[in-house]
């Protein structure tokens, strides 16, 4: 992968709409419900081991759950007849019970077809509604209004607001394997992983898609971004399905997977935010969850089940990673990863984002302002981690081209095995964990976040992370010039890394150190109200908080650069 | 030589023909066709034309091959039992005939280093968990094998070759793998458990090794069965302070392939690195004695290795300190006894 960010004009590569896998699918929308239905319905069956009373127990724990949830955490977007449909629910497992008549298979073709109600309810709730006419209006809103406010912002004189010098793509940057990403994704189906640390994430990587000339991916987008509007329009558009984290039932948890792993199957390219949510320490993603990745798997294995085995069923796993100076939501995050004593727990959404004004708000400043962001997309690799050819052969440590269908094999047949593929997931898992550190692009910014906080520390070795935390930002302040040694000292180490291929460094950092000290002080979380990192007037490095400092710097965690302090 | 009947279902490879090699061979006989691999072709005709390897006894339906190709493209389950100085030069030559179906179960207890090119334990300031590998790290860092298993636990060769009732562990993370290690090799005299920890059961194997080495130093100094239980249980806890340090669960040790294999090897007269130990304390050198053995004894290298790994840790493990120092620094196995003696054990079980 090179490290010179690739301005270029894609041709789409399939030009005609209805050959997009998606369009297909929204053609087809009815019928495919009521496959994925079908089948969520039998998995749950097997997950019960085809007995009533497992079921019952599972449809009432469903029933209890829903209910609770309706209760105490409504949202915006939730259907009207939520609570008709669960009282409804309610009264037919009543009924069930109740009638003495009932023989055992009565009573269990009445639990399934309660059971097929609530699938239905659920796979209609997650699917995604794209619509062509949308897509297309969306991108151009987006291209369109984006490069005015750049190229009024960028170019002087009278005619700048029509000016094109600048387009989107001079603000965000697409590095990396692009035309081999291109070429699979016209011969096999691509699962793309990104990192996640904002919400902005997601339309990135959809305008990102949209530039390459790809068509457009389906993804799992939480529920709760559809309460505003402006992002359930443009959700919506970009073929979004819909991801409910509240509801954490196996018949809804169950729908969901089936609905994924049929949408791959069916060719449909995905876009998994592996890591769940965004990360909310600044760090890379080190464990993903493995739920998603796990239909991948699963599509991978009934293709070749199916005897499809040649490229045209196969699976890709292409890595990216998105490099910002500045994460709108930082504060908020830090403040919750913080808070964190290790249990997974409801969080209140964000209020970053709270409303459609403070957003575009927020795009003004982002367009009109500096503060450059860039996306790595990493090398494709096939379903278990190995890298993979323009072709889409897989290919060993060594070179070989090898038969991705082997790993599903024993005794000569392709064989269906949990537990296997449990294992292979987790360790897909760590693969992508692995690429997403060598493709990661490091920035100024990080760099000298990074150098910042880790001296801080040593300064006051003896206090733990929240007591340092704690110190007044008054009481911090770093000599400018020893400052300067330790910046030089940690990017020699981050060259030898680039040199080993395990990351990538940003076209900036190859400037002097005194102009890349700037730039990165210039540009680390240069939005905040309080800055993490600045230099005052007597020429010192000072924070303004020592949160957000310590959220940037994580950033660099993970390459074995504290050795050096 | 004839090669009807070893078709591919039903075939199980060997690789390596040693004296464990041997009797897991024979004990895969009983159930299936075996083909045997051995690099050297004298050892093949030996095998296909006497039954006979280096002076063991093999059972008729056992063939040799010195083909890698060959032994990969007819079996799918293949038992690499090779000493750990040679397993990584052997996954080299293997490699590009495996494919991803195969299943690879060993049988080899050690460890190996994984240092950048150039580089050994004589010219790096320290070593990390990254750089040691066991057998089946080592076999996924080699090759395009996922389904890796191994077997480890009391397993004598001599005592097996003579069909005594015993015991192995398979351990894989893979439940096919377990279940395949054991459909091909249970019998009536021979009882083979499951584990998911294959790290875990690994490191019982490869450290058991080192307690292995001190229980024959004792015996050569003339000590008796009290000084034999004070090792074997302050031996165990090492082995679960230094397991754990390295990616295995406290639980396997206390099992098979942990405290089983620990008591056998301590007790036995016939493991390699007990006589390593006993020779030790009879008063010959390190040198003379490996010179003397047909087979690697793999504790006298994860000494050196753990030794190296320590320095890099807050962990101490006295009984691996001290042998390091009798094995590679002329210290005597009496001082290094009254070291031992004196160091300030207080807790007896902090572990569970």
């Amino acid at each position: 992968m090179t490290d010179d960010y690739i301005k270029h004009q894609y041709a789409p590569i399939l030009p005609r709409k209805d050959e997009w896998p998606v369009v297909k699918l929204s053609k087809d929308r009815k019928a495919f419900i009521q496959q994925v239905v079908q089948e969520s319905v039998d998995r749950i069956l097997q997950i019960t081991g085809n007995q009533s009373h497992a079921l019952k127990e599972e449809l009432e724990t469903t029933l209890y759950r829903e209910r609770m949830r309706i209760k105490q955490n409504p949202w915006l977007v939730d259907p009207d007849d939520e609570r008709e449909f669960w009282s409804k629910v309610k009264a037919s497992l009543l009924a069930i019970n109740a009638e003495n008549h009932f023989g055992e298979s009565e009573r269990k073709a009445a639990f399934i077809q309660l059971l097929t109600s609530i699938v239905t309810r659920y796979v209609e709730e997650i699917a995604g509604n794209f619509k062509h006419s949308h897509y297309k209006m969306t991108r151009r809103i987006a291209t369109y209004g984006f490069s005015r406010l750049l190229n009024t912002a960028r170019v002087k004189g009278f005619k700048s607001f029509f000016s094109n010098q600048f387009t989107l793509q001079d603000k965000i940057q697409i590095i990396g394997e692009t035309d081999q990403l291109r070429d699979l994704a016209s011969k096999g189906t691509i699962i793309m992983v990104p990192t996640h640390f904002s919400n902005l994430d997601s339309i990135l990587i959809g305008w990102t898609i949209s530039t390459l000339g790809l068509p457009p991916f389906i993804y799992g987008a939480g529920l709760n971004l559809f309460n505003i509007q402006i992002f359930a329009y443009f959700m919506n558009a970009l073929g979004a399905y819909k991801v409910d984290r509240r509801k954490k039932n196996l018949i809804y948890i169950e729908s969901l997977k089936t609905y994924s792993k049929e949408a791959i199957q069916f060719g449909c390219h995905s876009l998994f935010f592996p890591g769940g949510t965004r990360s909310r320490s600044g760090m890379i993603e080190a464990k993903l969850k493995l739920g998603l990745l796990s239909t991948a798997m699963e599509a991978q294995r009934n293709h070749y089940k199916n005897g499809v085995s040649g490229v045209e069923g196969k699976v890709f796993i292409v890595p990216v990673t998105i490099n910002y100076h500045f994460v709108l939501e930082a504060p908020s995050l830090i403040q919750e990863h913080l808070n964190i004593t290790g249990q997974e727990r409801y969080y209140k959404e964000m209020d970053e984002f709270s409303n459609s004004y403070k957003i575009s708000k927020f795009l003004v400043k982002f367009f009109t302002k500096g503060s450059d962001i860039s996306v790595s997309i990493g090398k494709a690799m096939d379903i278990m981690g190995n890298y993979v050819d323009r072709e889409g052969n897989s290919r060993d440590q060594h070179g070989r081209v090898i038969d991705c269908k082997d790993y599903f094999m024993s005794k000569g047949k392709v064989t269906v095995d949990h537990q296997r593929e449990e294992e292979y997931t987790k360790a897909l898992g760590e693969r992508i964990v692995e690429e997403f550190h060598k493709i990661n692009r490091v920035f100024s910014s990080h760099l000298v976040a990074y150098t910042a906080f880790r001296m801080i520390q040593k300064a006051n070795k003896k206090l733990d992370l929240f007591n340092l935390l704690k110190i007044p930002e008054e009481d911090i302040s770093l000599n400018y010039e020893s400052f300067k040694d330790k910046c030089q000292e940690v990017l020699d180490r981050l060259k030898e890394l680039s040199k080993e291929g395990k990351v990538h460094i940003a076209p900036h950092l190859k400037q002097d150190i005194e102009s890349i000290i700037s730039h990165g002080l210039d540009n680390v979380g240069m939005y905040h109200a309080k800055r993490p990192l600045i230099r005052n007037g007597k020429g010192e490095i000072v924070t303004h908080d020592t949160s957000l400092l310590f959220f940037y710097h994580n950033r660099l965690e993970g390459y074995g650069l504290e050795r050096l302090f | 030589m004839d090669w009807k009947g070893y078709s591919r279902d039903g075939t199980v490879g060997v690789i390596g023909i040693g004296s464990f090699g041997a009797a897991v061979a024979n004990l895969l006989a009983e159930k299936n066709p075996v083909i045997v691999y051995a690099r050297d072709p004298e050892v093949v005709d030996e095998i296909n034309e006497t039954h006979m390897a280096r002076g063991r006894k093999l059972d008729i339906r056992i063939l040799a091959t010195n083909d890698p190709e060959m032994i990969c493209e007819k079996c799918q389950i293949l038992f690499p039992m090779i000493s750990s100085n040679g397993f990584k030069e052997v996954m080299a030559l293997f490699s590009p005939f495996l494919h991803p179906y195969h299943f690879l179960i060993h049988g080899t207890k050690g460890l190996v280093l994984n240092l950048p090119e150039g580089k050994d334990l004589t010219n790096v300031s320290k070593i990390t968990r990254e750089n040691i590998c066991t057998m089946s790290e080592l076999i996924h860092n080699e090759t395009v094998v996922r389904r890796v298993g191994c077997l480890a636990g009391p397993n004598l060769a001599k005592e097996l070759a003579q069909r005594q009732p015993a015991a192995t562990v398979v351990a894989s993370r893979f439940n096919e793998v377990i279940m395949e290690g054991q459909r091909l090799l249970r019998s009536d005299n021979f009882q083979v458990y499951g584990n998911s920890d294959i790290i875990g059961v690994e490191l019982c194997g490869v450290l058991k090794n080192i307690i292995a080495i001190a229980a024959g130093a004792l015996s050569g100094m003339g000590l008796g069965e009290n000084a034999k239980g004070l090792l074997v249980s302050r031996g165990m806890v090492e082995l679960i302070y230094l397991g754990n340090a390295l990616g295995g669960s406290t639980k396997s040790f206390v099992g098979l392939a942990g405290v089983g294999d620990l008591v056998t090897t301590c007790n036995s007269t016939l493991s390699r690195n007990y006589t390593v130990g006993y020779r030790l304390a009879k008063g010959e050198n390190l040198k003379e004695i490996v010179r003397d053995m047909e087979e690697v004894a793999e504790g006298i290298n994860t000494v050196r290795l753990v030794r190296k790994f320590l320095e890099s840790t807050e962990l101490r493990a006295p009984i691996t300190e001290n042998l390091y120092k009798v094995l590679f620094e002329d210290f005597k196995v009496e001082h290094a006894l009254q070291f031992l003696m004196k160091y300030p054990f207080n807790v007896d079980i902090d572990f569970l």
